[in-house]
């Protein structure tokens, strides 16, 4: 692969067609030949074009609104510094309430609120500015970029040709598909960050990860939320243990349950909207100032003429791929939300890493050979790696699990954040690790010493010996390993 | 047949004492627990059809679950010398009668559909309330008893008990309860069809599938129980080795008939231990939690626990941050994973008195001390919070559930003479479920 200077290969240009917020300019190549052309500026797909542009490639990136993809922008960022401020309101309530009576308990002015999450996506969005992406050598390009053959693709009148290409398009989410329920009367896990008002009463519709985490938040908050879910229980890819101890965790902050529920209309009453809702048949209405719709999340095909490409791809599963991510152009690969089932910025990073390694650096990496792990972050936060037990099961893996309380940890204790358990799976006879639940107030970071341990081969005994910090919540991790050894 | 005389017999005889329990010696204090727990049923059934109250409250409905129980209980009476063999032989005919007559129609007013039974009966009609679902597993309680009776009742004179036993059996359309899935579904409403929750991890169930693949008509499939059991976990937690499930009755219910001791299945075999020995586990697992009591609730302790389905206080705690204190009314509670609201069932301890006797005894003992209050006319009450107004005692719940009393007999029965163990182990229906469930080895084999 040719290497190029990068200072003499890209150039500024000012009057982009679509001028990204916050940056007056655009970025292009000088040469509309490329070795990788990205098709998406999210995680995936800045992560598989620094990585490039850093092996020597000349690379294209084109994105047609912002950098930093649904993450950033109305994803995992902004939920995150909501349900920051929303367990912080919890405790200020919490305190107000410890204070004694005649206190008055603190209201959420989400204007201010999001006026943070502002602040605080700007700033993790300069880790990838338009400059920061020039000086690794990546051009880009602002607005809808579409294939118009097996080895091109054009924004507007401008023709890119490529010798590889990523798409990395991401996902949106889903349409409400609720009669009476019109575009605009209602948010989504995306557009909910854009409130400024803090709804008295909110619906959300939809028990997934983003419905459980942002319900919680607005009932934290000071909303009276309504989650309604159509499903037995939340969470439906989680274990009963870990999914009832969040449907316990929401009740008990205030949140209104709706489980086996559908909703089967909606209407306009004034101000605000009435859902009909059917449980067994059985009819009832809820009224709210808001509806939030959180019912997936489906891959971002639009406009992309994948046909002319000859790429195959539906609109459920998105872009299909092999093993290598490769589409069935053999010169287009693809990855993150777009393609890939666990739909989580992580994933579209290393996802976006490893087609470029497999396309341009000769490797043949598996997606099969991730190793893959997720947090819903409520409170308490659950996190899982690795294979379930049910999987294990129906592989007919023989799995033993070993379970430590957070209601037995010190620190949990200390912390009065003493919900929830570390699982950590093995096979029966053995000390290898083949996947783990974690249930507690920081199970997103605790889950990522599992991974290490699976990634790195290290059994249940030698991870029983590394010695934690006391206390910590982390140190379950430790007993529960631990426990192998114990007599019963 | 005629089962063994129980072993302690005479000693069971002995008429109810009225001393204080720390006075009596433990066959006594059984044997009074055990009279005072059956009394419900002769006290709060309809002797015209054989239905038995869910509780002792007024207008309290039928629960088919809880005529399940007494069937069985009638067996446990004639052998101790509470009922004369006719007197029972008659309820029990009663009863069949009633549930071979009744309707079986799709319709929402029936008794029953399928050879299943709604959940909750009118007393007197025997006609569905409260609009409550068509039960599969209550149906299964209540065919466990009338599988007992057609098994006990074997004179020449009681020939119409173990026909119509064995026609409610034969009618039951356990496939139909497949809902063309892989397992078994839970219930169905004439109104909208199958409910949507399934059997998730083990509990309860345990029985439904082993009659259901014991079925001479309507078997399930082989696979349909393994499926279930892929769901099983097997994890060490709070020191033992254990098939988890949260509410202790679900580690009794099936264990009420079938006698589980050295018979395993697959999952069984494969962590060398059988479903008795994890009851047994799950008790010291239930010990263990109450004694380290992580909610510092009042009253858990090494020697009082039984946390379970049950009546309980209800009640919208303060919304706190970080801590859940919200009382749950009438709710299946588990332990370590929760719900635990505090709550204690009274009768759960004595109830595992076949699989942990010393246990067992010495908590009953323990919590009749402590609490006398939970156990008016020698009845355990279903629910018991001593958080809950402290001071005036805690929180008791108002009279009796039936299931706790039927339950409360037949276990003190097996644990005291093996009777219905004994009794259920020679029912070709069991012998022939379990076996194409994948169990083998003990009795199962002899």
């Amino acid at each position: 692969m040719k290497s190029r200077p990068r200072s003499a290969s890209v150039r500024a240009r000012s009057g982009a067609a679509r001028a990204p917020r916050g940056h007056g300019q655009r970025l292009a190549g000088s040469s509309h030949r490329y070795d990788l052309a990205v098709i998406g500026a999210g995680p995936a797909g800045l992560a598989a074009a620094l990585l490039a542009a850093r092996s020597g490639a000349r690379v294209a990136l084109f994105e047609r609104e912002r950098l930093g993809g649904t993450s950033l922008n109305s994803g995992s960022v902004p939920s995150k510094a909501l349900i920051r401020s929303a367990t912080l309101f919890a405790g200020i309530r919490e305190a107000t309430r410890l204070q004694g009576s005649g206190q008055r308990e603190p209201i959420a002015d989400l204007a201010k609120i999001a006026a943070r999450l502002r602040r605080i996506e700007e700033r993790i969005a300069g880790y990838h500015s338009l400059a920061r992406l020039a000086r690794d050598g990546v051009d880009v390009h602002f607005g809808a970029a579409k294939f118009i053959d097996p080895h091109a693709i054009a924004t507007g009148a401008t023709r890119f040709r490529f010798k590889k290409a990523l798409v990395a398009t991401g996902a949106v989410a889903a349409a409400a598909g609720i009669p009476g329920l019109a575009e605009g009367s209602y948010v989504t896990s995306e557009s909910v960050f854009g409130l400024t008002q803090l709804p008295e009463q909110l619906a959300v519709v939809g028990g997934g990860p983003l419905g459980c985490e942002l319900a919680q938040a607005f009932c934290r908050l000071g909303s009276h939320v309504t989650i309604i879910q159509d499903e037995a229980k939340f969470l439906p890819r989680e274990e009963r243990d870990a999914a009832q101890i969040l449907a316990r965790a929401m009740a008990r902050d205030g949140v209104e349950i709706r489980l086996n529920t559908r909703v089967v209309g909606a209407r306009a009453a004034g101000a605000r909207v009435v859902l009909e809702t059917e449980n067994y048949k059985t009819r009832d209405t809820i009224a709210a100032d808001r509806v939030l719709v959180s019912v997936g999340r489906v891959p971002n095909v639009a406009g992309l003429n994948l046909e002319a490409a000859g790429i195959a791809f539906d609109g459920l599963n998105g872009v299909a791929v092999d093993d290598f991510l490769r589409t069935s152009n053999p010169n287009v690969y693809a990855a993150g939300d777009v393609c890939m089932d666990h739909k989580y910025t992580h994933v579209a990073e290393s996802t976006g890493r490893m087609a470029v390694q497999n396309a341009l650096l000769r490797q043949r990496l598996r997606y099969s050979g991730l190793i893959i792990p997720w947090c819903t972050f409520c409170i308490p936060e659950i996190a899982h790696v690795g294979l379930q037990i049910w999987e294990a099961r129906e592989k007919s893996i023989p799995v033993k699990t070993y379970t430590m309380m957070m209601q037995d940890i010190d620190r949990a204790i200390t912390d009065r954040q003493d919900t929830g358990f570390v699982k950590l799976h093995v096979v029966e006879g053995h000390d290898r690790i083949i996947g783990a639940t974690i249930v507690a107030s920081r199970a997103s970071e605790m889950i990522n010493e599992v991974c290490v341990a699976m990634h790195s081969g290290i059994g249940l005994r030698r991870l029983g010996r590394v010695m934690h910090t006391y206390p910590s919540q982390a140190s379950a991790i430790c007993l529960a390993a631990m426990s192998m050894d114990e007599p019963c | 047949m005629s089962p063994r005389a129980p072993p302690r017999a005479a000693a069971a005889r002995v008429a109810a004492s009225v001393s204080a329990p720390a006075a009596q010696d433990d066959a006594s204090l059984l044997e009074r627990l055990q009279r005072g727990a059956f009394a419900y049923i002769t006290r709060y059934s309809n002797p015209l059809n054989g239905l038995v109250a869910d509780t002792s409250r007024a207008g309290a409905p039928c629960s088919i679950a809880v005529v399940g129980f007494a069937l069985t209980c009638y067996i446990v009476a004639v052998e101790r010398g509470w009922l004369s063999r006719t007197a029972a032989a008659q309820r029990v005919l009663v009863t069949l009668r009633f549930f071979s007559a009744s309707s079986q129609r799709e319709d929402p007013q029936a008794t029953g559909y399928q050879g299943f039974y709604y959940h909750f009966l009118d007393m007197t009609c025997g006609e569905r309330v409260w609009g409550c679902e068509l039960s599969f597993i209550d149906s299964t309680l209540l065919i466990a008893g009338v599988l007992a009776v057609g098994l006990y009742f074997d004179r020449p004179q009681e020939a119409e008990i173990r026909d119509t036993a064995e026609a409610l059996y034969r009618r039951v359309d356990w496939r139909w309860a497949q809902n063309n899935t892989p397992t078994l579904a839970q219930g169905w409403l004439p109104e909208v069809g199958f409910l949507h929750y399934g059997w998730e991890g083990y509990n309860e169930a345990l029985i439904l599938y082993i009659l259901a693949l014991g079925s001479p008509t309507h078997s399930l499939g082989r696979s349909c129980f393994e499926t279930w059991t892929l769901t099983y976990q097997w994890e060490r937690l709070l020191g033992q080795d254990v098939l988890y499930s949260g509410p202790l009755f679900t580690h009794l219910f099936s264990h009420a008939w079938i006698d589980f001791r050295g018979i395993r299945d697959g999952f069984m075999r494969t962590n060398r231990s059988d479903y008795f020995e994890n009851t047994c586990r799950s008790v010291a697992l239930q010990r263990e939690y109450c004694e380290r009591n992580p909610r510092q609730v009042v009253g858990y302790a090494r020697d009082i626990w039984g946390i379970s389905a049950g009546d309980g206080p209800t009640g919208e705690g303060a919304r706190e941050y970080a801590t859940d204190r919200r009382y749950f009314g009438y709710m299946a509670r588990g332990v370590p994973f929760g719900p635990d609201d505090g709550t204690l069932c009274p009768w759960a301890m004595l109830a595992t008195v076949p699989f942990t006797p010393q246990a067992a005894l010495a908590g009953t003992r323990r919590l009749l001390s402590s609490f006398p209050q939970v156990c008016r006319e020698d009845r355990f009450a279903s629910g018991f919070n001593p958080s809950v107004n402290p001071e005036s005692g805690g929180w008791v719940s108002e009279g009796w559930y039936g299931l706790d009393q039927g339950l409360l007999v037949i276990m003190i029965e097996n644990a005291r003479s093996g009777l219905i163990w004994s009794l259920l182990r020679e029912s070709a229906a069991v012998r022939r479920g379990l076996r194409r469930g994948g169990f083998s080895g003990g009795w199962l084999t002899r």
